[in-house]
């Protein structure tokens, strides 16, 4: 009989340690693994040079210490040098902490509840500043605001501007020009342009890239465009990205930045696009949900394809991957056309989704010692040597032209930027309600291209799903 | 001895006792506090009563998620407890290489959730692709099958384990009475076996109840709730409620208590069934 109690009793701690396990892990995200630490040696000397503090600032940044959460893994190890250099300059104390891919958002809930918690972070966007709010400090009186060329990047409230944009990113449809030369060549072409750059809207794209499909065993292509990647939380560049233009000309017609409720009215601009990705690309429609991002990237570097949908930063990708024919003069941007009139003028799309802020919470000795990294960052020789090499375009009036980056992908951004016969297309979807507005749009489009549900189900998700998310937000 | 044991029992206890407390108790009541909280970090909560309660259960993904774990639950926990006592009864018969397939049996257990499932995924595509010429994300009936399979192959040689520790007790005097008495080998299994190794089936069964309700590593890997959530189990979409929307991070911790109700009646239950059923040996 005791046998029994006692084993009952283990049964039943059993029982509570397994499910307080679990009921641990979803309340306090406080084990994450992930995260790659690097602590710098030990520079905590009083004596702190306060060479590069602002004069429009007060308070001191004596004592104070920086501690950043790095959102981007592909230049961890360089934020860190960078740290490290830093440290041996001034003697402050610089942590960069960087979140694995995908968990920024996760690892800064859970560390932001530390007591030593990051006084640099970043934040992707209005709808990020409405949740981290209470954790950004103005920033307007300071010289990294004052730098930034274009001011409009910033998220303000009020007066205050809480958010910096650090890097500008575009994105459009990447095209192997070498592939485009080819196809222009051919005797039978179905098209009387002869080289890409004529390419100015969407009816001649479409008109291109149904001929190209058709000839592709010519052209020793397995498809025109890469593959529409849709394994799970690959979907980015259709439910994000790509959703941005039938947004962005929704609210350029109706003149305002961020809506409760939308009407889609460009949606079969939308479509069409995205049919034509779908109908004339390397992979059946059907076997979409087992591509990655990566695939298709690699379908491009190795020459099966003749486009891809991606941004500036996709540049290391294609030139990564092993066996990449792709010649760096020969990849080259074109403006995602969708057939809205007048969209001869359509630039990329050019934006940010990586703002920095400061931690409103952190001692006032660490708030002004993160300015003084910042600043230092992008105004000495150094930092800005690092920015133009590793994060690409840099949005401040620090920089001088020969600081601009040098990537084939980089230098379209900047053509495409500095020519004034076009207009970009701002990133809106830094409006989108939530993730789960964007998972939903995702699996709508999945759904779409294995045939399971028709285009309305996407309009539903995409019109529905919008007003649904804002209004769960809003509470 | 004994008189030691008394006095050290405090000093042995305390590391474990402070690091239970730290690691389960505490958050464990904490998240029971911030599921009546709106919260954006465990830090900074503000009490609102039951209003994630309400938001919970009206949102239909959990709900769905809760019919998927269910039907799931069922499928497993009856597949896998066959099969393992199947396998059991084979090994303990003698069979010439018992060892090295009781050790090929056990290894997947060995094997992490997520690499299981990426694993399986490249197998189940491979096939499918070749087959019907669709991948595990278009229909959900396939990710549903793929997890069943999945746990099946990693669970099997675990409960075999069990099952073999249970049979081998069976004590050889009581069969050979059931045979002596004219009984078939059926008469033996059903009437001599199986009560004897109840015991090993209150472990199997609760272990594999609450594996198959609390499954999360294999979901997320395997299928991450495609095609559209039809694939989402309770803890996948507790996750997903958390990361998902802004200010809802409550609504998923609400979902968290929740879960935790039903695992914790649902294998009580069971102990209470099965225990009932087991005899003093």
């Amino acid at each position: 009989m005791k046998k029994k109690l006692v084993s009952t009793l283990l049964s039943a701690a059993m029982v509570s340690t397994m499910l307080m396990g679990c009921g641990g892990e979803a309340s306090t995200e406080e084990s994450n693994t992930d995260t790659q630490e690097t602590t710098d040696e030990a520079a905590d000397e009083a004596e702190t040079e306060d060479a590069e503090a602002g004069e429009d600032t007060t308070a001191s940044s004596e004592g104070g210490k920086v501690y950043y959460l790095n959102f981007k893994p592909e230049v961890a190890s360089d934020w860190e040098a960078l740290a490290a250099s830093y440290t041996e300059q001034t003697g402050v104390d610089v942590k960069v902490v960087t979140a694995a891919s995908g968990t920024y958002e996760q690892t800064l809930k859970s560390e932001v509840a530390k007591t030593d918690a990051p006084t640099l972070f970043q934040i992707n966007g209005p709808i990020g500043y409405q949740s981290w709010k209470d954790y950004c400090l103005d920033l307007s009186g300071t010289d990294f605001y004052s730098w930034l060329t274009d001011k409009s990047l910033a998220i303000t409230d009020g007066d205050g501007v809480y958010g910096i944009p650090y890097v500008v990113e575009g994105y459009g449809i990447i095209y192997n020009d070498k592939i485009m030369r080819d196809y222009f060549a051919l005797a039978d072409k179905a098209v009387d342009i002869s080289s890409a750059a004529e390419i100015k809207n969407f009816d001649t794209l479409k008109a291109v890239v149904e001929d190209m499909q058709a000839k592709k065993d010519q052209l020793g292509i397995e498809g025109v465009f890469a593959s529409t990647s849709f394994k799970a939380g690959e979907d980015w560049r259709w439910q994000t990205h790509l959703a941005n233009l039938p947004i962005y000309y929704e609210f350029k017609d109706k003149a305002v930045s961020d809506a409760q409720e939308i009407e889609l009215t460009y949606g079969d601009n939308y479509k069409n696009i995205f049919d034509l990705y779908i109908n004339n690309s390397c992979t059946d429609k059907a076997q979409l949900g087992t591509k990655s991002v990566e695939d298709s990237m690699a379908e491009f570097a190795l020459g099966k394809v003749a486009m891809v949908q991606n941004g500036n930063w996709g540049w290391g990708q294609i030139s990564g991957t092993d066996g990449n024919v792709v010649a760096a003069e020969d990849v080259k941007f074109l403006p995602i056309y969708t057939g809205v009139e007048g969209e001869e003028g359509q630039g990329l799309c050019v934006g940010t989704e990586n703002y920095m802020c400061v931690n409103s919470q952190a001692s006032e000795a660490d708030q002004q010692a993160t300015i003084d990294f910042v600043e230092w960052v992008f105004n000495s020789d150094e930092g800005k040597a690092f920015a133009t090499e590793k994060l690409g375009i840099v949005p401040f009036s620090t920089f001088t032209d020969d600081e601009k980056p040098s990537d084939p992908l980089g230098l379209e951004v900047s053509r495409y930027m500095e020519d004034s016969a076009l207009t970009s297309v701002s990133w809106n979807f830094t409006a989108f309600p939530s993730q789960t507005f964007k998972d939903e749009l995702g699996y709508a489009l999945l759904d779409y291209c294995n045939g399971t549900a028709d285009w309305d189900s996407v309009t539903t998700a995409f019109v529905d799903g919008w007003k649904l998310e804002k209004e769960a937000s809003a509470e | 001895m004994q008189k030691a044991l008394k006095k050290y029992f405090p000093i042995f206890a305390l590391p474990t006792l402070i690091a239970f407390v730290i690691a389960f108790v505490v958050p464990f009541f904490m998240g029971i506090y911030l599921s009546l909280c709106k919260f954006r970090t465990v830090t900074n909560a503000e009490f609102i009563g039951l209003g994630n309660y309400a938001k919970a259960f009206a949102n239909k993904d959990f709900l769905n998620a809760l019919l998927f774990t269910v039907k799931f639950t069922v499928v497993s926990v009856i597949t896998i407890n066959v099969l393992a006592f199947l396998l059991a009864l084979l090994l303990t018969k003698g069979i010439k290489g018992t060892n090295i397939f009781r050790t090929v049996f056990f290894m997947p257990n060995l094997i992490g959730g997520i690499v299981l499932g990426y694993i399986w995924q490249l197998i189940i595509n491979g096939i499918l692709l070749k087959v019907v010429g669709q991948d595990i994300y278009y229909n959900p009936s396939y990710g549903f099958w793929g997890l069943i399979i999945l746990m099946n192959w990693q669970q099997i040689g675990y409960m075999m384990i069990i099952y073999v520790a249970g049979i081998q007790n069976v004590p050889p005097e009581l069969i050979e009475a059931a045979k002596i008495d004219g009984a078939t080998t059926w008469q033996t299994l059903k009437s001599v076996i199986v009560p004897m190794v109840m015991s090993s089936f209150t472990i199997c069964m609760f272990l594999t109840l609450t594996n198959s309700f609390k499954l999360f590593d294999q979901n997320l890997a395997l299928t991450a709730g495609l095609p559209a959530r039809k694939t989402a189990m309770l803890a996948l979409d507790i996750y997903n409620t958390f990361y998902g929307r802004t200010g809802w991070e409550g609504v998923g911790q609400a979902k968290a208590v929740v879960f935790f109700v039903i695992v914790a009646v649902i294998s009580l239950t069971q102990l209470v069934i099965t225990r009932s059923k087991e005899v003093e040996n």
